[in-house]
């Protein structure tokens, strides 16, 4: 037996409230975190991400006390992130109770944080989000892929998916692993809030193209998406929301559809 | 009852107090060993990296660890915590806690490092830390390094991660896991209420 693969529902948080929105944008209430992150828990979740999307200077004591009432709840690995944009800010939250600390914009803005953090944490704790856009406006320098006789490249957008960096998003995340990422959160902004499955193609690409442990985010509609994402590439973790939030789908049951395709999970 | 969690200044050891405040036990967090102050139990817990957590026991405890922790005192160390028990590690260039002989390695480059995730236990042999616990059942690991070591029985479960990963030691008062019991759900949380039955002996 080897590891299993990772089933991990996400709540992105928005003044104290979880929220789901459609491609980044038009968020609506999805629920209160504390008492979702137990509920997820329970039902055997493999582990928690909370994003906080408004990461706003003023919010962060807020958010602050708001992870460690999470951390009180569960009993699972969970990840935080949302603005980390200092040595400071990650430590407030990992003493708050995060086992690992995700940053985005802050590693594009300053990519040395990466090495830094990974020096006082360790590796493990370090979760590098790239949150990733088809750009179709295809240079040379780009890692060119065609689908359905288009061409484009994967871009690393910013700021909760509002700003484009020209960064080559495969050449992101080995630089990121180079410099002590412990594990890529790679979120698709074409897919997500979309529920039409997974991005497999970028999926594939960033996992083969680095050796730490990929999260598969964006566009999950129901268990078949993971199924698929699983089945179709060698992503060690699929991330979802809404269709945990709307209780459309529990943890567990999602969990035994998985099982029952023949994908090694923990029941 | 009350035990201690020595806290090496690098990470989230908030999870683990809270684990076992769950399970009954009233919790200290110390940052150096004293005579003067006595727990039931002592927990070296699975956050930062091996040669500031060696230094930060040695260089902030009045006394030294052997002495501090006797042949009684129920130790238990996570992942890294459990790593110090030994002479050294290839993490580092200070010398361990060396409570028990063997040596820490990098896990081979074969699969992917670091091992991350749920993998299930084969359990060797019977244990008081173990009690309850099912073969099969599965715990959450983070870890880059594993212990070497050729003392018999020392292993009482390892796990399967293209080679044999040593996941749980046991030897005299010295409990180690390689995974960390206080992320593992259900099953870690019987484990942490095993070892503090221990502490109250």
């Amino acid at each position: 037996m080897t590891l299993t693969k990772r089933v991990i529902p996400c709540l992105d948080v928005a003044n104290g409230r979880v929220v789901k929105g459609l491609q980044f944008k038009s968020i609506k209430d999805a629920g209160d975190p504390v008492s979702l992150a137990e509920k997820y828990s329970n039902e055997g979740a493999d582990e928690l991400v909370f994003l906080d999307i408004t990461a706003s200077e003023e919010n962060r004591e807020i958010i602050k006390s708001l992870v460690s009432k999470v951390a009180q709840v569960i009993n699972i690995p969970f990840t935080v992130g949302g603005g980390v944009k200092t040595l400071q800010h990650a430590r407030d939250i990992l003493l708050s109770g995060a086992d690992k600390v995700a940053i985005n914009t802050g590693a594009v803005k300053n990519p040395k944080i990466i090495t830094e953090l990974m020096e006082l944490f360790g590796r493990q704790c370090i979760v590098v989000a790239v949150d990733v856009k088809r750009n179709y406006n295809v240079s040379a320098q780009k890692n060119v892929f065609t689908d359905n006789g288009k061409k484009f490249w994967f871009e690393v957008f910013i700021y909760g998916g509002k700003k484009e960096t020209g960064i080559d998003a495969i050449e992101w995340a080995k630089k990121m692993e180079t410099l002590g990422a412990g594990e890529i959160l790679l979120t698709s902004i074409d897919m997500d809030g979309t529920k039409d499955g997974y991005d497999v193609n970028l999926t594939k690409k960033i996992v083969e193209s680095v050796s730490i442990p990929v999260v598969a985010s964006g566009g999950c509609g129901n268990p078949e998406d993971m199924i698929d994402v699983f089945k179709k590439t060698d992503v060690e973790a699929a991330l979802a929301a809404s269709i945990f939030h709307y209780e459309t789908h529990s943890v567990d049951r999602v969990k035994k559809l998985i099982k029952e395709s023949g994908i090694p999970v923990r029941i | 009852m009350k035990v201690a969690i020595f806290d090496y200044g690098a990470g989230n050891i908030f999870s683990l107090k809270n684990s076992l405040e769950k399970n009954g036990a009233q919790v200290d967090i110390i940052t150096g060993l004293n005579k003067s102050k006595e727990y039931s139990g002592l927990l070296l817990p699975g956050v930062g990296n091996f040669d500031p957590a060696i230094r930060s026991i040695r260089d902030y405890s009045s006394t030294d660890f052997k002495d501090y922790v006797g042949e009684s005192m129920p130790v238990l160390g996570i992942c890294l915590g459990m790593e110090m028990f030994f002479k050294k590690s290839e993490e580092g260039k200070e010398q361990g806690l060396n409570v028990i002989d063997g040596e820490v390695v990098l896990l081979p480059n074969t699969m992917k490092v670091p091992h991350m995730g749920w993998n299930s236990l084969e359990i060797e042999r019977q244990s008081n830390f173990l009690e309850g616990v099912n073969d099969g059942s599965w715990v959450y690991f983070v870890h880059s390094y594993m212990i070497k070591t050729n003392e018999t029985g020392l292993i009482a479960a390892n796990a399967d991660y293209g080679i044999k990963v040593p996941a749980v030691v046991e030897q005299k008062n010295f409990i180690g896991t390689q995974f960390h019991p206080e992320k593992s759900g259900e099953i870690g949380s019987l484990m942490l209420s095993n070892f503090l039955s221990g502490c109250k002996k």
